[in-house]
């Protein structure tokens, strides 16, 4: 028999072994072989056959071996092939010149700008001295990791602006969970406005737990520190009850806007929404707000009370 | 968007062997594609702008021209943007040359899809910005006490202190659900409910696609068994079965032979379990059978995630030396709490089940990366979430089998590693780590064996497809098992399959989850000589 036409170079081994039952079988070692439950040929250790003893297999029943049962033969593993058993085309000038030559213009996605707003909390408070209007909005647009985050607060007070900001931070993720902030802050109110640098972090501390700590450095040497959280507990996966919390530190007192050095006032609030959409949820809640130190003692000069427990209306919503 | 104004699309007959030709004319205001799934051919006939071609321009047209090497149930789409989601598929049946090892009275092609009325554009921006939007059973109070009174305090309380510092759901079987999606048999909605006619005792090969853009279908006939004869196209050695879980594009061809009753039930209820597509076969038409209740909806395990050594551990005492090769970057410490090391060693951890897996070190602190699976395991016997223990027989990677042997043979020269990477809060999805728009292509000369390991890194299931080249899988011990088109990665699963480089060009390779291929889990593989 001719090795040489052969296309399983591999099976030689295994020819090798066909050959003694040539005789009796009278036919070309290549048919039965190719008619050969490969997933027992898997599992051959071709180093056994090395030590095979040849007259063993002259008594080797060939009729089973017709039958497709190489049951004998389990445990051999021939070499592979060096070559593909199914040849692999040699190549021509017409494959070469079918290759896509141009550029990717279908843009993945995952490059695109991408963008959040949302209005966490828009809301009349049944405040001490009257009624309040009170937003809260935050949001950003940009990519997975670098992004632009807008933030803004603020309170009127029977129509009176007592507090707006703004503000405006880059944002880039340094983990998985985490973005590092930086940019500026601008008060509209309370006072005359004031401008402050920011910088931050913020992150999700747990699942569906925000997290966000804020420094700022104001005009005349003023600093301040606001930390937030906010979590979501899922009543229902549409009637979710959300626990917040505020602090805000200052370095200095600063009579005029009526803020005392070390913790000025804290906020914690909890808000019970229903998701009519996802992106439409009305809620009630109440909130509790505390004024500490010098702030406390500038808020009574101005008649005004320390501790405010608030009943609030509003409605969440983003885009 | 349709071909030829159906959805899906007209279904097309080819015959192996024959050279068709196809002209594809654009009569969108878009540009547009059509790609051969798991079709062998010449790289600029692939249908993929940008690789195979520049695409279809509007009132453009482009004649697709190619042997066809091969027979079975296949699909076509568009490779456009999200054409494909909004019904720019059909299906692709190619007759055998050789007549086939079983034969049938029917056939019929059963396409499963996914349909919104939604822009999917405007689906992708709102996963982007809230990727729980779809999910409408995230674990409640409701559950807490639930999961408190059956499991007790302590329990409880361990499961939702690793969920909640994992910043993950155990509820995320799918990012898009029945809350936007009606789930089709061949364009029906279930109330329309296509059905297929039979004789009683006839034999009827039912033809299953999943042409879905982000849906997994657990498939199953009431009443009937299933002889699977076909995956991917390709026959596969006969085995009947009562239910299938099909990966998004894959296909299996499945014979069925009706006896008694004069309807069953054709029900594929979605993976996340939102959802059911339904058809019919019946003795006529307008009569159909019960339909059966969703099944309770599975939760995602640590076990799942090929985490499962986490639970009860308490590594605090551990020596970090003694984890080499572990990257513990993309996971906070505390998760590990609870497992008793007081004195660790390597052979502790060897003995924790499978070796401790290692990951690319471009997923080291990567913000794209929210997790990285411990010990993941081949799984190819695991019937999958949901379907476990239901008291069905589910078939199974394990139960695939080539009815031909290892078409190369060949030992693959190399391995190349990939893993399957996300954030599900950004809703980023990638390979180690990179999104496509930054990744460089894989490299493959051509004529060589290669073994591609995939190890996934994320909480969700992945249908990974590769243009141009057959993946032949392998057992956990490296034999040949299967060949196909779409391998299904789920969570904590790290398969391998062998591939032959033997056409030449530029090929996609990509999660076949319109989305996540969208956002970047994309890999151009060239093949050069």
């Amino acid at each position: 028999m001719d090795f040489e036409q052969t296309r399983y170079p591999v099976l030689a081994g295994l020819a090798i072994l066909g050959m003694s039952l040539l005789p009796l079988a009278g036919v070309r070692a290549e048919e039965p072989m190719q008619g050969m439950d490969g997933s027992q040929m898997e599992g051959m250790d071709h180093s056994q056959m090395q030590g095979m003893d040849h007259s063993q297999m002259q008594g080797m029943d060939h009729s089973q071996m017709q039958d497709g049962d190489y049951s004998d033969m389990q445990g051999m593993q021939p070499a592979a092939p060096t070559e593909s058993r199914t040849p692999i085309p040699v190549l021509t000038d017409a494959d070469r010149a079918a290759v896509y030559k141009g550029g990717m213009d279908h843009h993945m996605g995952g490059q695109a700008l991408n963008s959040l707003f949302v209005i966490d909390q828009l809301e009349w408070q049944d405040a001490n001295q009257g009624s309040a209007l009170s937003w809260e909005a935050n949001g950003w647009v940009g990519g997975n990791v670098d992004r632009l985050w807008l933030r803004s607060e603020g309170e009127r007070l029977n129509g009176v602006t007592e507090k707006a900001e703004l503000q405006a931070l880059w944002g880039h993720s340094v983990g998985p969970w985490w973005d590092v902030v930086g940019g500026v802050r601008q008060d509209f109110k309370p006072g005359s406005p004031q401008t402050w640098a920011a910088v931050g972090i913020q992150g999700l501390a747990l699942y569906d737990f925000e997290t966000q700590a804020t420094a700022f450095l104001g005009e005349g040497g003023q600093s301040a520190l606001r930390l937030k959280g906010d979590y979501d507990i899922l009543l229902t996966n549409r009637l979710i009850l959300q626990p917040t919390a505020e602090v805000n530190l200052y370095g200095q007192n600063d009579p005029r806007r009526g803020t005392g050095s070390g913790i000025s006032d804290s906020e914690v609030g909890m808000r019970l929404r229903y998701e009519v959409y996802r992106e439409f949820a009305p809620y009630i809640g109440v909130t509790w707000n505390h004024l500490y130190g010098k702030t406390a003692d500038y808020a009574s000069e101005e008649g005004a009370d320390s501790n405010d427990t608030r009943l609030v209306v509003g409605v969440r919503m983003w885009f | 968007m349709t071909i030829n104004g159906s959805l899906p699309g007209p279904t097309l007959r080819w015959r192996e062997g024959d050279t068709i030709t196809i002209r594809v004319r654009n009569r969108l205001k878009e540009e547009t594609s059509i790609h051969w799934h798991g079709i062998i051919l010449p790289t600029n006939m692939d249908g993929v702008p940008g690789l195979s071609f520049q695409g279809i321009a509007p009132d453009g047209m482009y004649e697709y021209k190619f042997k066809v090497k091969q027979h079975g149930t296949y699909w076509y789409h568009s490779h456009s943007g999200f054409q494909e989601q909004v019904g720019v598929y059909g299906p692709l049946i190619i007759d055998p040359k050789e007549p086939e090892k079983f034969s049938c009275d029917r056939d019929y092609v059963v396409m499963l899809s996914d349909w919104s009325d939604e822009n999917p554009a405007r689906v992708l921006a709102k996963l982007k910005k809230d990727s729980g939007y779809y999910n409408f059973h995230k674990r409640t109070v409701g559950d807490f006490i639930d999961d408190v009174s059956e499991k007790g305090w302590s329990k409880t309380i361990a499961d939702r202190k690793m969920w909640a510092e994992m910043k993950m759901s155990p509820t995320d079987l799918a990012d898009v659900s029945g809350y936007t999606y009606t789930y089709l048999v061949n364009g029906h909605a279930p109330d329309t409910n296509w059905t297929g006619i039979f004789k009683p005792g006839e034999k009827i090969r039912l033809r299953f696609i999943n042409a879905s853009a982000m849906t997994y279908f657990d498939v199953r006939i009431p009443g009937l068994k299933m002889t699977v004869v076909a995956a991917d196209g390709q026959p596969i050695q006969p085995v009947s079965v009562d239910e299938l879980r099909m990966a998004v594009a894959e296909t299996y061809d499945v014979i069925v032979e009706p006896t008694d009753q004069a309807a069953y039930t054709i029900f594929a209820q979605s993976m996340d379990r939102t959802g059911y597509a339904r058809g019919t076969l019946a003795i006529k038409e307008g009569i159909s059978a019960p339909v059966p209740t969703l099944d309770p909806r599975p939760q995602i395990t640590m076990d799942d995630m090929g985490m499962g050594g986490m639970e009860g551990m308490d590594m605090s005492g551990m020596d970090h030396g003694s984890m080499a090769g572990m990257d513990m970057s993309g996971m906070s410490h505390g998760d590990m709490a609870g497992m008793d090391m007081s004195n660790p060693g390597h052979s502790e951890m060897l003995g924790m089940g499978a070796a401790m897996q290692s990951h690319p070190a471009s997923e080291a602190n990567n913000p794209l990366v929210d997790m990285q699976t411990m010990s993941p395991t081949a799984k190819l016997s695991d019937p999958g979430i949901g379907l476990r223990n239901n008291g069905r027989r589910v078939l199974t990677y394990a139960d695939l089998k080539s009815t031909f042997d290892d078409p190369d043979g060949r030992v693959p020269s190399r391995t190349i590693e990939l893993h399957l990477t996300g954030h599900m809060e950004k809703f980023s999805w990638s390979f180690d780590g990179i999104e496509f728009a930054d990744a460089k292509p894989l490299l493959l000369k051509y004529g060589e064996r290669v073994r591609i390991t995939l190890v996934n890194d994320t909480m969700m299931t992945h249908p990974i497809h590769l243009h141009g080249m057959w993946s032949d899988l392998e057992d956990e011990q490296g034999n040949f098992m299967v060949r196909k088109h779409t391998i299904d990665m789920p969570p904590g699963s790290k398969r391998s399959y062998r591939v032959t480089a033997d056409a030449l060009g530029r090929w996609a390779y990509h999660c076949h989850l319109m989305y996540h291929m969208e956002l970047g889990m994309f890999r151009e593989v060239r093949v050069q000589e």
